[in-house]
C-alpha cells in the first residue's frame, strides 16, 4: 500500500515538475531571446530535469538520487553562469549561445554538474571522511525494503539490481526512440518528421538523426550497465565472496553512470547531434552543442566501465572460495574476466578520441581538421580501437550466460569446459587486432586492409568453438525448456545469424558493397541481440527468484519469447535484404524507386511486436516482484552454490562459507557435488 | 549411430534448401560493373558456406530439442559426457583452415576489383553537403572543362574517380557497381569503376553527412561511347553559351556546387532560405533586425555565411565556399534573375 502511495505521489510531482520547469524555461527563453518558443530547448531542458527530479522527490524524499539530481541541476547552472560571467567580463562578443548558455559554458556546467551529482548522492562521503581523518564503519546497514535501491548502498547485490534496473530504463528509452524513427521509415517520403516539424529547435530530419544517434548510444550504455548488473549480482555470489573487492568503488562506478545518462538525454534538447553514435569528425566538429553533451556523457560513463571491470577482476583473483581453481571456476566467471580485461584496457581510447574532438571544438585544436594539418581518419582508428573490442565486452558475458545455463537445463556437463573458457579469452585477445575492419572504405592505407581481413576472420575460430560446444552439450541431453532455457536457445540461434553474416563484412571486396548499409545494421543487431539481449533476458528470468524469492510468470515469459523471436528474425533478415538492395544506414528517407516500401512496412510491424513483447516482460517483472509464485529453493535444480541456500540471499551472501569439492557442471555423475558448505563437513 | 546418420543427411538437405532459399530471395541488385563480377562470385561462395554452417549448427540443435527432449515424468539427469579433446581440436583446426582460405580468396578477389587500366578516364569528384560535383577531363580543343552534378560515363571503359570532400566525410556508392569509397576532406581517395551495362543509376552517399544525408543522391548515367561524347559536346556548348553572361556563369556555379540542396529556386522551403524573389526583399535576421537583400548583403552572406543569420535558420549554418569575387558577383547576378 505504501508503495502505491509513494509511486502516485512521484508521478503527480513528475507532472507538476515538468509543467513548472517548462514554464520557467519558457520564461528564461522569453527574457533572453524575446520570443515565446514552445518547442524550444531551454523550456524542454528545464521541464525534463525538473520532472525527473520531482518524480524521485515524490518517491523517495530529498536524499540519495534526488539530492544527486538537484545538485547536478544546481551545479550545471553554477558552472554555466561561471563561464558566462567570465565571458561577460572579458567582453566576449557572444555571451549567450543558441541554447541559452554558450557552448563552453554548457560543457563546463555539465562537468560541474556531474561532479556535483557524485557529491550530492553521497557516494564519496566515506572517502571524504577518511581524507579528514574520520573513521567510518566497514559496512553500512541498508534500510529495509525498496528504499535502499534509490540511495548509495555498498552491497553488491543492491548495486547489481541498481545497474540492472537502470539498464532496463535505458533500454526502454532507447527502444522507444527506435520505434519513433522506425515509424518514420515505414514508407518512403517523410511521414511526420518533415522539414516543417519542429521539436527542441530541430526539424524533422534533424530530430531523426538525433534519435537515431541516441538510440545507438543509449542502447550501448544500457548494455554496459546491463552486463555490469549481472556481473555485480552474480560473480561474487558464485565465487563465494561476501561482496566485491572494493565496495565503495563499486558504488561509485554505478552512480557515475547516472549523471552520464542525464547528459545523454540532455543532448536531445540541446540541439541534438547528427553524427550517429560514432561521432566522426569533421561532422561532429560542426554539430550543435548536444554533441558535447554526448561526448561528455560517454566520457563519464566510461569511468563506470573501467572501475567496474577492475573490481570484477580483483574480486575473482582475490576472493574465490577455497578449492575454486582456475578450471573449476563457473564458466560465467571466465566470460566476466575476459570482458573485464577489454573494458579495463580499451575504454580509455574512446574517452580519448571524444575528448580530442571536444578540445577541437572548444579550443580550436585541429586534431582532426584537415585545414589545420589534422587527420580525420586518425579519429576512426582511435575510436574503433575501443569500439570494436567493445562489441566483445557486450557479448562475452551473454555467451557466458548461455554456457552457464545450458548444462542446468540439459542435465549434462558443459561440453569441453576448458575450450569454452579459453575461447572467451581468445576472442578478447584477437578482438584487439581487428579494429580497422570498420574502415575498409575510409581511405586509410589500402594494403593495411588485407592483414585486418586475416585477423578479423580469425575471430570466427574461437566463436565456432563455442557454437560446436553448445551443440555438443545439447546432444543427448534431457532437455527442459522453461523460459530461461528458451531465451538461451533463442540466443544461440540469433547469435548464429549474427556470426554467420560477419565474414562477408570481413572479406574486403564484399564489404565494399555491404559497408554502411542496412546489411550491417541487421548483422550487428543479430550479434547484439544474440550476444546480449536474449542472454540478458535469460539471466533475468533465471536469477529473478534468487533476488526476490519469487519466480516470474512462466506463461507470460513464453509469450514474451514467442512474440519477440520470430519478429526479431523478420526485422533483421529484412534489414539485411534491403541493405543489399541499396538501403544505406542512417537515412531518414529512401528512394521510392528502390522498391523497398513493403519490406520496410513489414519491418516496422515486426519492430512494434518486439516492443510489445518487451512491454509484456516489464509488466511480468513488476507484477512478479510482489505477486509471483514463491520460489525460495533450488528452483532450477542447479549445482551452483547460490542455489544451495534459500532465496533471497543474506547481505553477505553465505552464512557459512563453502568449499569447492568437484567440477561445476558434473550433471549426471551420481554422488558428485560442486560445493560443500563448511557446516556440512563437520557432521 | 542412427542419430548421426539422420543428422548428417538432414544437414545436407538443409544446406541445399537454405542455399536455394537465399538464391531465390533476390538479394543483390543488378551487377553493372566489371568490379561487381568478382565481388558477386565471392559473395556466392560465402552464401554456400553460410548455408552449410547454418545447417551444421541448427539441424543438430533442433534434432536434439525434438529427439532428446525430457519425457514426462523423467527426473533423472542425462548421460555424463564431459567433452572430447579430439573433437574440439577438429572443430578448431578445420575452421582455422577455412577462414585462412577465405582470407586468401578475399585478398585475390580484392586485387581483381582493383585492376588498373592505364587509359582510364579521370573524373574529379567533390562531395559537398549535400551534393556531388563531377569535373570531366578538359576538352583538348578549347581547354574548357565540363562540371556537372551528374556522372556520365561510357560503357566498357574504366573510369578513375579522384575524390575529395569540401566539408565532412561522404562516401561514393552506386549499389549496381558494388564498390564504395569514402571522400575525406584534405586528402584524395581513388576508386576505379568499369561500367558494363548501360542504364540510369544513382550515386548514394553512404557515410552519414548531416541533415540531408538521405537526399545526397545524383544520377549516374552509363551510355555508349558515342552518346557520351555527344553529351560532352552538348555540355561544352551549353557551358560556353552560359559562361558568356554573368547570370549564366552564376547558374553554372550554382548547379556544380549543389547550392540547390539547401536553397530552392521556386520558393519551396528548404534547409536554407529560398532564392525565389529573394533579391530586393526584406530579410529578418536572427538578432531581430532586418536588412534589404541587395548585392552587398548577398555577397557578404556567400562569403561569410555565419555573420548575418536569417531568422529560423540558426541551427544549420552554411559552410564557407572558396569563391572568388567574380564568381560571387556571378552567383548574385543569377539570384537576381529568380523572381
Amino acid at each position: 500500500m505504501r508503495n502505491t502511495n509513494t509511486l502516485g505521489r512521484g508521478l503527480l510531482l513528475l507532472v507538476i515538475g515538468g509543467v513548472l520547469g517548462y514554464g520557467i524555461g519558457l520564461g528564461i527563453d522569453l527574457l533572453v531571446s524575446g520570443t515565446l518558443n514552445f518547442s524550444g530547448s531551454v523550456a524542454s531542458a528545464f521541464g525534463l530535469l525538473l520532472a525527473v527530479t520531482a518524480f524521485f522527490f515524490g518517491l523517495y524524499g530529498y536524499r540519495g538520487i534526488t539530492r544527486g539530481l538537484v545538485w547536478q541541476v544546481v551545479g550545471t547552472l553554477l558552472g554555466g553562469f561561471f563561464v558566462t560571467g567570465i565571458r561577460a567580463l572579458v567582453g566576449s562578443p557572444t555571451i549567450f549561445g543558441a541554447f541559452f548558455f554558450s557552448e563552453p559554458a554548457w560543457v563546463f556546467g555539465a562537468l560541474v554538474g556531474v561532479v556535483s551529482f557524485i557529491f550530492g548522492v553521497g557516494v564519496v562521503d566515506d572517502w571524504m571522511k577518511w581524507a579528514r581523518g574520520i573513521d567510518t564503519p566497514e559496512h553500512h546497514e541498508d534500510e529495509p525494503g525498496w528504499g535502499k535501491y534509490f540511495g548509495v548502498s555498498l552491497d553488491h547485490k543492491v548495486i547489481g539490481i541498481q545497474y540492472t534496473v537502470t539498464a532496463l530504463a535505458l533500454i526502454a528509452i532507447g527502444g522507444t526512440f527506435a520505434l519513433i524513427f522506425r515509424t518514420e521509415l515505414a514508407a518512403s517520403q517523410l511521414q511526420f518528421l518533415t522539414t516543417t516539424f519542429k521539436l527542441f529547435n530541430q526539424t524533422g530530419p534533424q530530430i531523426f538523426n538525433t534519435l537515431m544517434s541516441l538510440h545507438g548510444i543509449m542502447m550501448i550504455i544500457s548494455i554496459l550497465l546491463g552486463i555490469s548488473g549481472i556481473m555485480n549480482y552474480v560473480v561474487p555470489m558464485i565465487v563465494g565472496a561476501h561482496d566485491m573487492a572494493f565496495p565503495r568503488m563499486n558504488a561509485f562506478a554505478y552512480w557515475v553512470a547516472v549523471p552520464a545518462s542525464v547528459l545523454l538525454l540532455m543532448s536531445l534538447v540541446l540541439g541534438g547531434f547528427d553524427t550517429g553514435w560514432t561521432g566522426y569528425p569533421p561532422l561532429s566538429a560542426r554539430a550543435p552543442v548536444g554533441m558535447q553533451m554526448f561526448f561528455l556523457g560517454v566520457f563519464t560513463a566510461g569511468w563506470s566501465s573501467i572501475l567496474g571491470s577492475l573490481n570484477v577482476i580483483a574480486t575473482v583473483v582475490r576472493m574465490r572460495a577455497k578449492g575454486m581453481s582456475a578450471m573449476r571456476l563457473p564458466i560465467f566467471v571466465w566470460a566476466s574476466i575476459a570482458t573485464s580485461i577489454i573494458a579495463l584496457t580499451a575504454t580509455q581510447l574512446i574517452g580519448l578520441s571524444f575528448q580530442l574532438v571536444m578540445f577541437q571544438r572548444l579550443f580550436g585544436m585541429g586534431f582532426f581538421d584537415a585545414a589545420k594539418g589534422g587527420n580525420p581518419v586518425l579519429f576512426q582508428h582511435l575510436f574503433w580501437f575501443y569500439s570494436h573490442p567493445a562489441v566483445y565486452v557486450f557479448v562475452l558475458p551473454g555467451l557466458g550466460v548461455i554456457s552457464e545455463l545450458l548444462p542446468v537445463f540439459v542435465r549434462k556437463p558443459l561440453f569441453g569446459y576448458r575450450w569454452v573458457a579459453m575461447s572467451s579469452l581468445a576472442i578478447a585477445l584477437v578482438g584487439f587486432t581487428v579494429w580497422a575492419h570498420h574502415m575498409f572504405t575510409s581511405g586509410m592505407n589500402e594494403y593495411l586492409r588485407v592483414p585486418f581481413m586475416y585477423s578479423t576472420l580469425l575471430v570466427a575460430v574461437p566463436t565456432g568453438v563455442k557454437f560446436f560446444s553448445w551443440v555438443a552439450t545439447l546432444w543427448g541431453g534431457k532437455i527442459e525448456t522453461p523460459t530461461p532455457m528458451l531465451f538461451v536457445l533463442g540466443a544461440i540461434l540469433v547469435f548464429l545469424m549474427g556470426g554467420l553474416t560477419g565474414p562477408p563484412n570481413a572479406t574486403v571486396s564484399t564489404d565494399l558493397h555491404l559497408h554502411d548499409t542496412y546489411f550491417i545494421v541487421g548483422h550487428f543487431h543479430d550479434t547484439i541481440f544474440g550476444g546480449f539481449v536474449f542472454p540478458f533476458f535469460a539471466a533475468l528470468y533465471y536469477w529473478f527468484p534468487k533476488a526476490t524469492g519469487r519466480r516470474m510468470n512462466e506463461f507470460w515469459g513464453k509469450v514474451h519469447f514467442w512474440m519477440m523471436t520470430p519478429s526479431f528474425f523478420v526485422l533483421t533478415l529484412g534489414m539485411m535484404r534491403v541493405g543489399l538492395l541499396g538501403m544505406r544506414r542512417r537515412i531518414v528517407d529512401y528512394d521510392p524507386a528502390l522498391g523497398l516500401d513493403a519490406s520496410h512496412l513489414i519491418m516496422t510491424i515486426a519492430a512494434f511486436l518486439i516492443g510489445l513483447s518487451v512491454l509484456i516482460f516489464f509488466i511480468n517483472l513488476f507484477y512478479s516482484m510482489k505477486h509471483g509464485e514463491k520460489a525460495e529453493g533450488n528452483l532450477w535444480n542447479s549445482r551452483s552454490p547460490e542455489w544451495q541456500v534459500p532465496s533471497s540471499m543474506y547481505v553477505h551472501n553465505y552464512k557459512v562459507p563453502f568449499e569447492v569439492v568437484g567440477e561445476p557442471y558434473d550433471y549426471g555423475l551420481p554422488g558428485s557435488k560442486y560445493v560443500e558448505f563448511m557446516s556440512e563437513k563437520k557432521h | 549411430m542412427r542419430h548421426y546418420v539422420t543428422v548428417g543427411i538432414l544437414v545436407i538437405v538443409m544446406t541445399v534448401l537454405t542455399y536455394i532459399g537465399l538464391n531465390s530471395a533476390g538479394l543483390m541488385p543488378l551487377a553493372a560493373s566489371a568490379q561487381a563480377g568478382p565481388i558477386d562470385r565471392l559473395w556466392n561462395l560465402e552464401m554456400i558456406t553460410i548455408s552449410f554452417l547454418f545447417s551444421l549448427i541448427v539441424v543438430p540443435m533442433v534434432y536434439s530439442l525434438v529427439v532428446f527432449r525430457r519425457r514426462k515424468g523423467d527426473t533423472t539427469d542425462a548421460e555424463h559426457v564431459e567433452g572430447n579433446t579430439r573433437l574440439e581440436i577438429t572443430w578448431t583446426v578445420l575452421p582455422l583452415f577455412l577462414v585462412m582460405i577465405f582470407a586468401y580468396l578475399g585478398s585475390a578477389n580484392l586485387a581483381e576489383t582493383r585492376r588498373v587500366d592505364p587509359e582510364a578516364m579521370i573524373v574529379k569528384v567533390t562531395g559537398i553537403q549535400w551534393s556531388w560535383k563531377f569535373e570531366y577531363p578538359a576538352d583538348p580543343a578549347t581547354g574548357l572543362t565540363v562540371v556537372s552534378d551528374e556522372l556520365h560515363i561510357p560503357v566498357g571503359k574504366q573510369v578513375l574517380l579522384r575524390m575529395t570532400s569540401m566539408d565532412v566525410i561522404h562516401s561514393f556508392w552506386v549499389p549496381e557497381f558494388r564498390v564504395k569509397q569514402d571522400l575525406v576532406p584534405g586528402r584524395i581517395t581513388e576508386l576505379r569503376i568499369t561500367p558494363t551495362v548501360e542504364g540510369d543509376y544513382k550515386v548514394r552517399c553512404a557515410e552519414l553527412c548531416g541533415t540531408s544525408h538521405a537526399y545526397m543522391e545524383k544520377p549516374v548515367i552509363v551510355t555508349s561511347e558515342a552518346d557520351f561524347t555527344a553529351w560532352m559536346m552538348e555540355q561544352l556548348a551549353l557551358a560556353e553559351e552560359l559562361a558568356a553572361t554573368p547570370e549564366g556563369a552564376g547558374q553554372l556555379l550554382v548547379s556544380a556546387n549543389g547550392c540547390a540542396a539547401c536553397h530552392s529556386i521556386n520558393g519551396a522551403p528548404g534547409i536554407g532560405p529560398t532564392w525565389f524573389g529573394l533579391f530586393g526583399s526584406e530579410v529578418e535576421l536572427s538578432d531581430g533586425t532586418t536588412v534589404v537583400a541587395d548585392e552587398a548583403y548577398l555577397a557578404e552572406s556567400i562569403r561569410a555565411p555565419q555573420v548575418k543569420i536569417v531568422a529560423g535558420f540558426e541551427t544549420q549554418l552554411m559552410p564557407t565556399y572558396g569563391f572568388t569575387d567574380e564568381q560571387i558577383a556571378n552567383i548574385v547576378a543569377y539570384i537576381k534573375t529568380l523572381r
